[in-house]
């Protein structure tokens, strides 16, 4: 080697400063928002002093209430929904013989993330409104229809990638020894199939948790989700309440992706064993 | 006969296993059917109706839908004119969306290149800090951004009390506002692709070139980017496409004046009660969308000769 | 888990209105509605009131025509209402024969836009108007030219409310025009007018309460009562009423005619048009009501407010907004597309 041994070849001048840049202008907003949500006064900007005040006004406030248990309503259905017809899809498509009608299968579950957001919300307002006078029910049945829909490729992308890199000989010594494909299923498959599974269920549920846009346009009467409610308190009443309710829910999804991390992380050492 | 009768059995546990496919992938075509493409074929269908007087549609075959994307007829001496209003909304929209790319890139390339040169122990955790953010809900970090940029916000509030200006710089409201909030929210978007491929850079190429003389800017530029293209084709579309359909950024930080595609046609479905071009407006920005990823898988198709 | 399931099944079931017994959803103007009236309501009558917010006449027409919005009650504009009528959103609910009609000031006991009120009772009136924050501008503000010719001080921080037809109301009588008036070289110069205008707007947003107060805009079109909002948060912003000509407007509550809840409608309809109730209204979102006998429900400081109170020698400048024909819409429409530019 012809270069001094201090030099490290893998440096790149302004890089590191650069990076180092973007991890706090990544924070730094969020974290003066949370700050924030701490002052006693009215104003959103000027500090005067440390007071829990707002989450008790956000607490004791009857539209976020019933705002955060839809939320969470739909969150939960929608992703039990997705997941479980996830599972479903990934078993036929995450491995096996090629068969006609893949690559449409693909496209097809992969489509919530192609179509940007309005363009969905702006056909679903048309359709279901359309249903829901036909029918009269106007009840959540839509936005979790709606939410199920977009969290498929969600809870589906982390089962997939499971399977792909699941042994199969496990499963075939299960079928030689004469196990039925039910019990092969529950008792190999699903098992190592879990973590995957688990992963695509947070996923899946920090998306619908987050939605504003399609909840926006498909809700009707009274159906604000704890996002669309924050959307509406944004353009109007600007209080460190919204601080406090961004910052409760923001600490709810880093713990969920936090979790995630650690799960999938756990995963990818099994998968090397 | 013999011999065909485990050709039968072969065709039968074919058919089977056909069928069975389809029935676990049965739920999920139901719901994709109803809740994303099939509402989808009704917006094309709207678009080629009639407007109704105050809302709704006429039931009657009409190219006003599309034809009111790009044209507009002079109230005043009923000339028909290229609609400005909306190519200037949809320039905006594309003009915003590179400018968020190029600046993702120009931030998240050196992001990325620092976590995949940190010890394998480590990337891991870095790449977690990437994740928070991105896993954040879009609202709460727009919100964070007009904290930030207000009149009376945090970065007025400290240029005024550093005594830089008396004056709050105006933030809000401009095509800026739009373009931070973008950069801001899309970033990670960039920084995991590009990690990806990063991660996977052979750096024995790097020393060799260092061998033969090589300047660090060549290295950058000879080894480095050539090597990572896929990651930054692969971040760069999944930038472009969200910004091109952004609508809660715009429409917060936008201030009604600064429109791009996504509230432009959010205004037909409310507001201006215009459904069919609304509708048009829709598969157009769809449309472009399908465009961007179509180069996309181009570009990695010539990737992977 | 199971029982989980179970459970949440059953919530998602109950949260339809299918079997909401005892329920009212309002859709409204959003920050219009009083939660201390509202609960005032939902106690005297044991009845869970949802409120529902909306920027504009023309998103609630279009939400609630689109079918399947589960309102029981809308509080549109005057000159909207003739549109909801006709198009057989509204429901015939004679408000004019509910008891406390008689509460309702003469003045609007028969409006143009519902006459004999057989749809709709008073909810709010007021004026559109100017709002300036005085730090900023110190000249005269009894002028659209605040917003039309802006004064160089007040370039870049002007907000427009985006509500069309007020917009065009004011714009038509700054250049000299009358009501709804079809006389193209009026409406060629309102375009003009606006199309050079809107370089020095900042924003064209609603609901600009705290953004006035907290100076991110510091002067914009507006209605008495949210300017009046803003200046209890902010005394440096004041109210104009443009000389030129300022809209006089009505918002009026009515039922929706595929009300699920049409019985608690009725009954809301009848407990807005007492006084009491009627103040307390007017007490949230600063604005007149139409019902005789609530000024002595109201805080004092509404008395004496000079956004509410229009000073006599500009009294006559104040005109009622009116319902334009179709054309002339047609032609409002067209120049507001060339405003999103």
């Amino acid at each position: 080697m012809a270069k001094p041994k201090t030099f490290d070849t893998r440096r790149q001048a302004g890089f590191t400063a650069i990076a180092a840049f973007c991890f706090i202008v990544l924070y730094l907003p969020i974290v003066l928002m949370v700050i924030f949500s701490f002052n006693s006064g009215l104003a959103l900007t000027s500090w005067e002093g440390f007071s829990l005040s707002w989450y008790v006004t956000a607490w004791h406030n009857e539209v976020v209430q019933a705002a955060t248990i839809r939320s969470v309503i739909i969150a939960t259905v929608a992703t039990v929904v997705s997941t479980l017809v996830a599972v479903l899809a990934a078993l036929v498509m995450g491995r096996g013989k090629p068969f006609r009608g893949r690559s449409a299968m693909f496209a097809l579950i992969n489509q919530p993330l192609m179509v940007p957001e309005i363009v969905t919300a702006v056909s679903l307002l048309v359709v279901f409104a359309w249903v829901k006078t036909t029918t009269g029910y106007s009840g959540l049945g839509y936005l979790i229809l709606a939410h199920s829909a977009f969290c498929i490729p969600f809870a589906f992308m982390p089962v997939r990638a499971r399977l792909q890199g699941m042994d199969q000989t496990l499963e075939q010594a299960a079928a030689d020894l004469y196990a039925s494909s039910w019990q092969t299923f529950r008792r190999v498959t699903f098992p190592l199939l879990w973590p995957g599974v688990l992963a695509g269920a947070m996923l899946a549920f920090v998306t619908s948790l987050d939605d504003v846009v399609i909840t926006e346009f498909v809700k009707s009467a009274g159906q604000d989700t704890l996002p669309t409610y924050m959307l509406g308190q944004m353009r109007r009443n600007l209080t460190p309440e919204t601080n406090a309710i961004a910052t409760v829910l923001l600490v709810f999804s880093v713990v969920l992706v936090v979790a995630f991390f650690f799960v999938s992380r756990e995963n990818h050492a099994k998968a090397q064993l | 006969m013999a011999a065909t009768q485990p050709n039968t059995d072969l065709v039968a546990a074919n058919r089977r296993e056909t069928r069975n496919r389809w029935l676990l992938l049965l739920p999920a075509i139901v719901i994709l059917l109803a809740a994303a493409i099939g509402p989808l074929i009704v917006v094309v269908l709207y678009s080629f109706l009639v407007a109704g007087d105050y809302g709704g549609v006429v039931w009657h075959f009409s190219w006003d839908g599309w034809l009111g994307v790009f044209t507009t007829s002079d109230p005043f001496d009923g000339t028909l004119s290229l609609a400005d209003a909306h190519i200037s909304i949809l320039w905006r929209s594309v003009k915003l969306s590179a400018l968020t790319t190029l600046f993702c890139l120009i931030l998240g390339f050196p992001t990325a290149y620092f976590i995949a040169t940190r010890p394998v122990s480590q990337r891991d955790g870095w790449m977690l800090l990437i994740t928070i953010p991105f896993w954040t809900n879009l609202l709460i970090r727009t919100f964070a951004i007009m904290g930030l940029i207000r009149n009376e916000g945090l970065v007025n509030g400290f240029l005024e009390w550093l005594g830089i200006i008396d004056q709050p710089i105006q933030m809000m409201f401009t095509d800026f506002a739009i373009l931070l909030g973008m950069v801001y929210v899309y970033l990670p978007l960039m920084v995991l692709p590009l990690y990806a491929s990063m991660e996977r850079l052979n750096f024995s190429l790097i020393e060799a070139a260092y061998d033969l003389y090589a300047t660090p800017f060549r290295v950058l530029r000879r080894v480095i980017i050539p090597a990572v293209k896929p990651g930054v084709v692969a971040g760069s579309i999944l930038v472009f496409v969200p910004s091109l359909g952004a609508y809660v950024i715009p429409r917060i930080l936008g201030g009604g004046t600064q429109l791009m595609l996504g509230n432009l046609i959010e205004l037909q479905f409310g507001q201006a009660r215009n459904w069919p071009l609304g509708a048009a407006l829709s598969l157009t920005l769809l449309v472009m969308v399908t465009a961007a990823l179509i180069v996309y898988v181009r570009a990695s198709a010539n990737e992977g000769e | 888990m199971k029982h989980l399931i179970a459970s949440v099944a059953a919530v998602c079931l109950l949260a339809g209105p299918a079997f909401a017994d005892g329920n009212l959803n309002i859709y409204n103007w959003g920050n219009y509605t009083p939660p201390d009236m509202i609960k005032k309501f939902e106690e005297k009558y044991n009845v869970k009131v949802t409120v529902t917010d909306y920027d504009s006449n023309d998103t609630a027409l279009a939400k609630v025509e689109a079918g399947g919005h589960g309102f029981d009650i809308v509080v549109p504009a005057g000159i909207y209402v003739p549109i909801w009528i006709e198009k057989g959103l509204l429901l015939e609910a004679r408000p004019d024969q509910m008891e406390n009609f008689k509460n309702v000031d003469a003045k609007w006991a028969n409006p143009n836009f519902d006459p004999g009120r057989h749809y709709t009772v008073p909810w709010q009136w007021g004026t559109v108007g100017v709002s300036v924050n005085r730090d900023v501008y110190k000249g005269d503000i009894n002028t659209s030219s605040i917003l039309f010719n802006p004064p160089d001080e007040l370039k870049g921080k002007i907000n427009i409310v985006p509500e069309m037809n007020d917009v065009m109301a004011l714009a038509v009588h700054y250049v000299g025009g009358e009501t709804c008036t079809n006389d193209m070289t009026v409406l060629k110069k309102v375009r003009d007018l606006l199309v050079a205008a809107k370089p020095n707007w900042v924003s064209m947003d609603y609901g600009t309460v705290e953004q006035l107060a907290q100076g991110d805009i510091a002067a914009g079109m507006n209605w008495n009562g949210s300017s009046f909002r803003s200046r209890l948060i902010n005394p440096k912003l004041e109210y104009g009423f443009p000389q030129e000509g300022f809209p006089i407007f009505m918002d009026n509550a009515a039922i929706l005619a595929d009300a699920a809840n049409v019985d608690n409608a009725k009954l809301f309809l009848n407990f807005i048009m007492d006084p009491e109730n009627a103040a307390m209204i007017s007490a949230y979102a600063r604005y007149g009501n139409g019902i005789a006998g609530s000024d002595k429900f109201m805080p004092e400081d509404m008395k004496t407010a000079p956004e509410v109170n229009i000073p006599p020698e500009l009294a006559k400048a104040g005109f009622a907004i009116e319902t334009c024909s179709p054309d002339v819409m047609k032609i409002y429409t067209r120049i507001w597309t060339d405003l999103q530019k």
